[in-house]
Parts: C-alpha cells; structure tokens; sequence
C-alpha cells in the first residue's frame, strides 16, 4: 500500500476541532453540538459575556432578512455557510411567509450537511450540500446547486455570519464579487459580519482567542472592509448597520444596546449585470 | 375591565420579563401572542377540578419547544406565576383560600414540565448530533476508501510506470509496470534508492534536480535516462518527478512517473536512419551528406562520381541492372574508401560523392579518386552478361576553392563534367580559371530567379540618333545586373546564361515593361511624341507562342503608343525563318510597333531575306566601322560594304543605323552614305535613366529656344 493517503482524497471528519457551526449553535443554547464545541463557546463568552446576544441577533437578523427578501418576491434562497438550521432557520421562515419558496443550504463541515439532512429530511423544497464557498465559481457550476437553484431568477443570497471566516488569503471580497457577477440581476446578497468597528478591544481580544485557541480564525473586519463587500449592489435602507438596527420589528425586538453589537449587516440588491 | 384583557396584559408583562433569554425563534410581536396562550393554559389549570397538572407540564414543555431552554427562563416564569398572576387574573382563577396552594402546585408541574422537555430535547438533539457527526464520519470513510481504490486501480492498472518515493530518495512504493520496466519485481525495488531507477549517466543530474524539488525550488522535473536490466536488456525510460506538498508547502513524498520509451527511441533511430541513407545502396543519402560536409573538419577534399553512359544500361537492360549495377558499385566503394575513414554518399541516380575530412593535401583526394576509379577494373555480371562499367569523377579541394559547402559542390560538379568531357573513365582535378568561369556561371544562372524578383537588374539608356541633325530619336534600353556579391555583371556574362537557363523569357519581359514604363513617363514628362524606345529580343522569346500577346499586352498596360516601341532582333533570329516567327512579326508591324535587325553584317546577312520581313530599320553592326576608328583612313572595302547595304536597304525602304560610331570622321562619312541614324560613343554611351532625361531635357530645351 501507498504510505499516504494521495491529496487529492477527501478529508475526513475530526471530532477533536471545535466546529464554528456546532459553537454557533451551544451559543444559541443549542444541543446539537459536542464537548469540545460548548468549550471554545464557554471560552469565548468568558471573554465577552454578552456573545450569546450577538448569536441571538445574528439570528434575528438572519429572520427579518429572509422576510424580506420573501416580501420582495424572492422565492429561492441560497445559504451558505448555513452550520445547523435549528430553529429561526432561513427555510422556516421563507416558507412560511411562501410555501413554495427553496431553499438550499450549503456548508463545508460534513457533520453540519448531515445534520441539516436529518432535519430537513421531509422538506422538498430544502436541501443541505456540502460545498466550498472559497470556490466560488465551482459551488455555483455544481449540478445539485443548478437543480435547486435557477440562475435565470433573482436569488437570495445567504452569507450570514460566513464571511467572517474566510481570512484575507482566501480573498473573500473576491469570492462575493465572483457571487455576485454570477447572479441574475434582481437578486440580493444578504450579509452579516463580525466586526471591529464598535468594540475594537473586545473584538482583538475574541480574534487572538479564535486563532490561538481554538483553532477556528475569526477576522474582525473594520467597517469600510464589510461596506466594500456590496460594492456593485444598491445597498437596501438602511445600510450597514449593527445587527439589532437592520429593520428591526419594534423596540422590543433590539436585544442588544445600541454602539455594542460585535455583528454588522446589510442586504444589497444586484440591480445592473456587474463584470 | 374582561378576562381576556387581563390574560393580554399578564402575557405581555411575561414576555417583557423574559427579554434577553436566549430565544431566536420569535419576534416580540409573535412572543406576545405565544405568551397569551400559555397564560390561558395556566388559568384553566388553576381553575380545573380537581387541579389538572398536566396542563402545567405542558406550559412548560411548550417554552422548551420554542428554545426558551435557559435556566433563567424557568426562574422568571415561575416569579411571574405568583403574587402578580394572582392579582392580575384574580377574576378568572378565583381566590379562594386554596389559590396560594393551587398555585404552588402549578410552579411544580410547569417546573416539571420543562424540565422533562429539556431534558428530552437536550437527549435527541445529542442523538441526532452523534447520529450525524457518525453519517459524516463514514461518508467520508466511505469517500476515502472508494478514492484510495481507485488511486489502487490506477496505480495497479497503469501502463506507465509510478513509483513513491520519499524525501531521502528511498523508493516507498511502484507499481508493476515500474517494476517491469526496472525488469524487477516490485518488493525488489522498494527500500532502494532512485538511483535503481536513473541509470548512472544520469545520476547526477537526477540528484541535483531531486535536491530541487526537496527544497522547493522547483515542483517537478524530467529526463530520460538509459536503465541496464538484470536480464541485459537495456530501455529508455523517459521520467518525471513531482513533489506532492502538504498544506505548509513542503514536501511529504515524491511521486515518478515513467514511460518507456525504448520502441519509441528505436523507431526513431530508425526513422533517422532511413531518412538519411539510401534505400537501394544502403549509403548515405544526400542529406546525410550534406550534414556531415556541414560539420566536417576542414580542409576538404571532394570526390564526384558519375557513372559513363549508365542511361544506356537501364535502357538496353532494364532498371534492374541499373539497379544491381548501382548496388555493385555502392559496395565496391564501400569496401574501398570506407575503411580511409571517408563517407561514401549517393547524391541521385548514379552520382556517388566521397567526402574525405581533415585532407591535408590535394594528393590525397586523387588517390581516392584512383581508388574509386578503380572499382571499375572489373566486369560486373547481370544475368550472365559482363558489363563493362565506368566512371568520371570530378576531384575539388577546399585548398582551392574555399571551405563553403555549396561551393565546394558545385565546383565539384564542374569538374566532374569537364572530367566527362575529357572522356570517359577519367578524374579532373578542379581547374581554378575555368571552374571560377563555370562557377559564375552556374551561380549566376541559380541567382537569376531570385535577382528578378529582388529588383536586382536595371536598365541604362543609349541615345540614337539622327544623323542629320545629330538629335536624339530614341533610347536602346540595355539590362544591366547589380549582383548584390557579385558586383555589375556585365550582359555578355550573363545574357547567354539567360537564354541557356530559360530566363531569358521573363528576362526580356521584365526588360520590355520597363522600357514600355520608362518611354510612357518621358511621353508625359517631355511630350516628344516620336521619341522611341528600343528593346532588344531573344530568339528564344520570339518563339514564345504567346509573344505577340505580351508585347500589344504591355503596350496597352502602360498605355504607349506602339510607335514609340521598337524592337531589335539579331539576324539569327529572323533567319531559316519559321512561319511562326514571320506571323508574328507581321502582326506586330501591323499594330505599329517599330522592328530592327541588330547587329547586321555579323551574319548571313542576307538581304534577300530580309526583304520579305516587316522590318524598319537595319542596324549595322559596329565591326563594320572598326577598321576605321583609330584614324581617318577609311577601309575601302569595308567602306564599300557599308555604302551598298545602305543603298539597298533604302531600296528596300528601310532605315539604317549605324551602331558603334566613335569618332567625327566616321560621322561624316555615313552621312555621305546617307546613312540615316547612328549610335554610339560619339553620341554618347549607356546611361542611367537620369541622364537620358537630362539629355531628353536639354534637347527640348533647345528645341523650345530655337
């Protein structure tokens, strides 16, 4: 036998990494997540003790955007980086408000993809794949995300809390203007991004955990960063914005103090072809 | 104030308390309304009788199913069940002195509820997280065991060779195609070196390159390499080396892939070998004489060989003989020269060329030509019959002729057919006044072709005159070769290697629209209407079927009146006269263009002959005035000749012009011949077409002033 294994043979499952979907989800209170999961979550919050409120908006945020992108019409959503759909997932919501609406789920954490498979094991219109979001081009191309997604319809874009974990090397900004470039004109590209911008020190001090601890980099990005990534869309009202303040649902519904939030959001609309 | 507006405002005072736990799944909006029915929930367990716990437990399940799961969230619950809920619902729930105790044993059964809920959820989603994380892992069990059978099958199944090796060079792994390449078995090999693989000629270089790729200066390299098997045998095997880096860039292991190339370097060595030798004699061909006289050490000597009369052998006896004879005579050389370290070449047909490198002196070169001559000492035998054979053979040496291949070549070719001409079965050694003649010849008559196209002839102008009055009547156009090595080429040299070559036709073309070209712009530049143009033709061109067509073609091209083009042919041309020749001469009379015998007197001069052509004018030629140029005495004879061929050639109503005047004297006396124009010195010589205009200029000048 070969002594070893040739690179191109897939990876395998480690179980000994903190994965950022199963972290996301203990902070969310979740128990779809191991040991080694709620520890880096725990680590973090010792940090910054209000991080599961910063998962709780992002979640919210990730509701409101998907309800309104299903009140714009949008009727087939593409998430990726999507970890564990438990509850306030994108297909509840935009299924609700349209029950024909598909949704596709992309992650590249295997145990993520068949978690997401077990859940959404019934629903026609939603599916999870394993994919790449640094492979732009190959992830749209891939067959099983042509058969649930037609690129002749405005589609919403998902890229919640993903960009985040792609550090500069893996030229995220590319990345989305390759998405973007291949999208049909109508469609929105909804973000939200960890950002430095309100609490720098906080955010240094959760990045160096991130990289130094856990093993899972975390890119705190200064706000001009996560504007540029809607370079080429109308950026919808009312902008990038902390998380909690992008159209929030009443008062009530702001969990966070404004000037604290760690999260920055936007939606943009492709409104002309982009080259 | 009703029941339904106490419910309202105690849900919304619980949804406010529950503000901050961690709940992703509601907006406050739709928590409210969710609140409201668990607040109905509550009071119908207070109010049932006996009290129903199950309803409580519900109300806490019900938090759990909508991700209100933190502690906190049973705490703040339990608070808002108390005084409050009392207060607030009074109305609904009563408040008997059992409410106190009723709504402690709700807090118990919400409290349960939830608890049981939690831990149940907390159990299945555990479940489907292990039942997951398990999915995930043996998909990718499954995708790594289905991946590495295949890397199995193809490392097995490969035609080429592939070998692992790691970062010392030790050979990891091959498969069985390295391994029979190697002509060993695999186990054989593993653990060794690469060095089992590079054969040692190249062994150092493979190194050097290997040490490359471990320090990352370079991701592959390949060459071939010659591998001596244990069996003997030796094979080709043309090798590539990748590094195959892991994700911090450096290199885990090798991988080499080998073809064998040993049929493929055969065939090609084949191929190589028929290309450049000769498929009936087995000598080398042309080409590969030609390389190795490329490359040879010089100096040089060359031996050309023709065979005598071989043309008859293949016509009285067939290609077979000719074929046997060649074959006969290719061995015999072989056998004879060969061992003097020369190359035996056959050119084509039956020339055979020895090639002697490094030939210290001419000497040597005759005695390999005596050495080849005498192959031919004896008969050779065809099907019973004793053929007498012999051969010619031209001898040349870079001593005398120069160390260019081409050169030494056509030098030896030269020779060669002086050789024949001295008769058969003879050598020449290479005459230098002769061959550098025949030479130039030879490389005027390949440059030809090329000089025409390369702009390299031009034309000068010769004034003829009218003798009357001295004024110029017309140009005689006359080629001339600026041979870019050669230098001016004088006409004498090369006119007759035109017409033996051919050349002469698109020669005389170039010529004819050139003087057509140049008469039209003096026709527009000076307005002389009657000024002509002479062109000289070839015998050879006139015979050309599609003559006429070119001249009146030409003519109409440039757009000159026929008139103003006359042509001059030599008596030769026009004499035993062809019907066709006559044809078109009428023709082009007919269609005005004006036409001169050159040269006259050096021939036939026969006037009767001349009588029956469409000609103009006669010009005399030159040698008929010569015996009077250097002094005044006139040659009575000559003179004689001279005033009777004007006499007659005006009884014939043609014109004459004298060709070749130099001096007054002579001048004179053809103007009391009434000798009607004349050319030459005395007039002026060839010029290049600037001057002709100037002379064209001065002349309308005077005319104009006069």
């Amino acid at each position: 036998m070969v002594a070893t294994r040739p690179s191109w043979a897939p990876e395998g499952v480690d179980m000994e990494v903190p994965s950022p979907a199963r972290m996301y989800d203990a902070l969310l209170g979740g128990s779809h997540n191991f040991e080694v999961d709620r520890r880096a979550a725990a680590g973090a919050s010792r940090l910054v003790p209000d991080l599961p409120k910063v998962a709780l908006s992002n979640r919210a945020f990730l509701r409101r955007s998907v309800r309104f992108l299903a009140d714009m019409g949008i009727r087939q959503f593409l998430d990726i980086g999507s970890g564990i759909p438990t509850v306030g997932n994108a297909h509840e919501v935009a299924q609700r408000a349209a029950p024909e609406s598909r949704v596709l789920y992309v992650d590249i954490d295997p145990v993520a993809v068949a978690h997401s498979e077990a859940i959404l094991a019934g629903n026609e219109r939603a599916s999870a794949i394993e994919g790449d979001l640094r492979s732009p081009s190959e992830l749209l191309a891939d067959p099983r995300v042509r058969s649930a997604i037609d690129l002749g319809k405005p589609v919403g874009l998902l890229l919640v809390a993903v960009l985040h974990l792609l550090p500069d090397a893996d030229r995220p900004h590319e990345v989305v203007a390759t998405l973007r470039d291949e999208l049909p004109v109508g469609s929105y590209i909804v973000i939200s991004h960890l950002s430095s911008a309100s609490r720098p020190e906080a955010a240094a001090q959760l990045g160096d955990q991130a990289r130094n601890q856990s093993g899972v980099p975390i890119i705190f990005r200064p706000r001009d960063e996560i504007s540029t990534f809607f370079n080429g869309l109308t950026v919808i009202d009312p902008g990038v914005v902390e998380l909690p303040l992008w159209r929030p649902e009443s008062e009530a519904d702001i969990d966070e103090e404004p000037g604290r939030s760690l999260g920055l959001a936007g939606v943009g609309r492709k409104d002309s072809p982009t080259s | 104030m009703t029941a339904a507006h106490s419910v309202e405002r105690f849900a919304g005072r619980w949804a406010a308390s529950l503000k901050g736990a961690v709940a992703p799944a509601m907006t406050r909006a739709e928590l409210d309304v969710f609140l409201r029915g668990l607040t109905e929930q509550l009071t119908e367990a207070m109010r049932a009788e006996p009290f129903r716990p199950e309803l409580g437990r519900a109300v806490g399940k019900a938090l759990i199913d909508a991700h209100y799961r933190d502690a906190s969230v049973l705490n703040r619950t339990l608070a808002m069940l108390g005084d409050e809920f009392v207060t607030e619902l009074g109305d609904v729930i009563g408040d008997g002195a059992d409410v106190m105790n009723r709504v402690a044993k709700l807090h118990g059964a919400v409290a349960e509820g939830f608890a049981i809920a939690l831990r149940n959820t907390v159990l299945a989603e555990q479940e489907t997280t292990q039942r997951a994380a398990l999915a995930a892992a043996r998909a990718a069990e499954e995708r790594r065991r289905a991946s590495e059978a295949r890397f199995q099958a193809v490392f097995a199944g490969a035609a080429v060779g592939i070998g692992v090796v790691d970062l010392t060079g030790t050979v990891l792994e091959v498969n069985d195609a390295m391994a029979g390449m190697l002509g060993r078995m695999p186990d054989e090999i593993k653990g060794r070196t690469i060095a089992e693989v590079i054969g040692p000629e190249n062994i150092g270089q493979a190194y050097a390159e290997f040490g490359k790729l471990v320090g990352g200066e370079i991701d592959r390299f390949r060459l071939e390499t010659t591998h001596l098997r244990p069996d003997g045998r030796v094979t080709s095997i043309d090798l590539s080396m990748t590094a195959v880096r892991n994700r911090s860039g450096t290199p885990d292991f090798f991988i080499g892939v080998a073809v064998d190339v040993t049929e493929r370097r055969r065939l090609q060595n084949r191929l190589w070998h028929e290309s450049r030798h000769d498929s009936l004699t087995g000598l080398p061909n042309r080409t590969l004489f030609f390389e190795r006289l490329e490359a040879a050490e010089q100096p040089i000597g060359l031996c050309y060989l023709d065979l005598d009369g071989f043309k008859n052998i293949n016509d009285s006896l067939g290609h077979d003989a000719g074929d046997y004879v060649l074959r006969v005579v290719a061995n015999r050389l072989r056998k004879s020269i060969e061992p003097d370290g020369c190359t035996v070449a056959r050119m084509a047909g039956d020339e055979f060329v020895v090639l002697i490198e490094r030939c210290g002196s001419p000497d040597r070169v005759a005695r390999e030509a005596e050495k080849m001559l005498a192959v031919f000492g004896r008969p050779i035998e065809f099907d019973g019959e004793r053929l007498s054979v012999t051969g010619s053979i031209g001898v040349v040496h870079s001593a005398l002729v120069g160390a260019d291949p081409g050169r030494l070549m056509r030098a030896a070719d030269v020779t060669l057919y002086q050789a024949k001409a001295n008769g058969s079965g003879r050598w020449a050694r290479y005459d230098p006044a002769r061959g550098e003649r025949e030479l130039t010849r030879h490389s005027l008559a390949t440059a030809m072709p090329a000089a025409l196209a390369h702009d390299e002839f031009l034309l000068h102008y010769q004034p003829l005159v009218a003798l009357a009055d001295s004024s110029v009547r017309g140009f005689e156009a006359l080629v001339r070769w600026d041979h870019p090595r050669l230098g001016r080429v004088s006409p004498g040299q090369f006119i007759p290697v035109a017409e033996e070559t051919g050349n002469i036709n698109a020669l005389g073309q170039w010529v004819l629209e050139q003087g057509c070209l140049q008469a039209r712009r003096w026709f527009d530049e000076f307005g002389i209407d009657d000024l002509y143009v002479s062109v000289n033709v070839a015998a050879t061109q006139l015979r050309q079927p599609t003559f006429v067509a070119d001249v009146l073609g030409t003519l109409d091209q440039v757009g000159l009146p026929a008139t103003c083009l006359q042509l001059e042919l030599t008596e030769s041309a026009v004499a035993g006269d062809t019907q066709g020749a006559l044809l078109a001469l009428r023709e082009l009379a007919a269609a005005g263009v004006r036409l001169a015998i050159d040269d006259f007197g050096t021939g036939y001069s026969n006037l009767a002959h001349l009588g029956r052509l469409p000609v103009h004018q006669l010009k005399i030629d030159r040698s008929l005035l010569a015996s009077s140029r250097r002094g005044e005495v006139v040659d009575p004879a000559h003179d004689k000749i001279v005033a009777a061929t004007i006499s007659l050639a005006h009884s014939l109503g043609l014109d004459v012009l004298a060709e070749g005047v130099e001096t007054t004297p002579q001048a004179d006396r053809l103007r009391l011949l009434q000798c009607d124009g004349a050319q030459g010195m005395l007039f002026g010589g060839p010029v290049p077409v600037g001057e002709a205009a100037e002379i064209l200029a001065r002349q309308t000048n005077r005319a104009n002033s006069a």
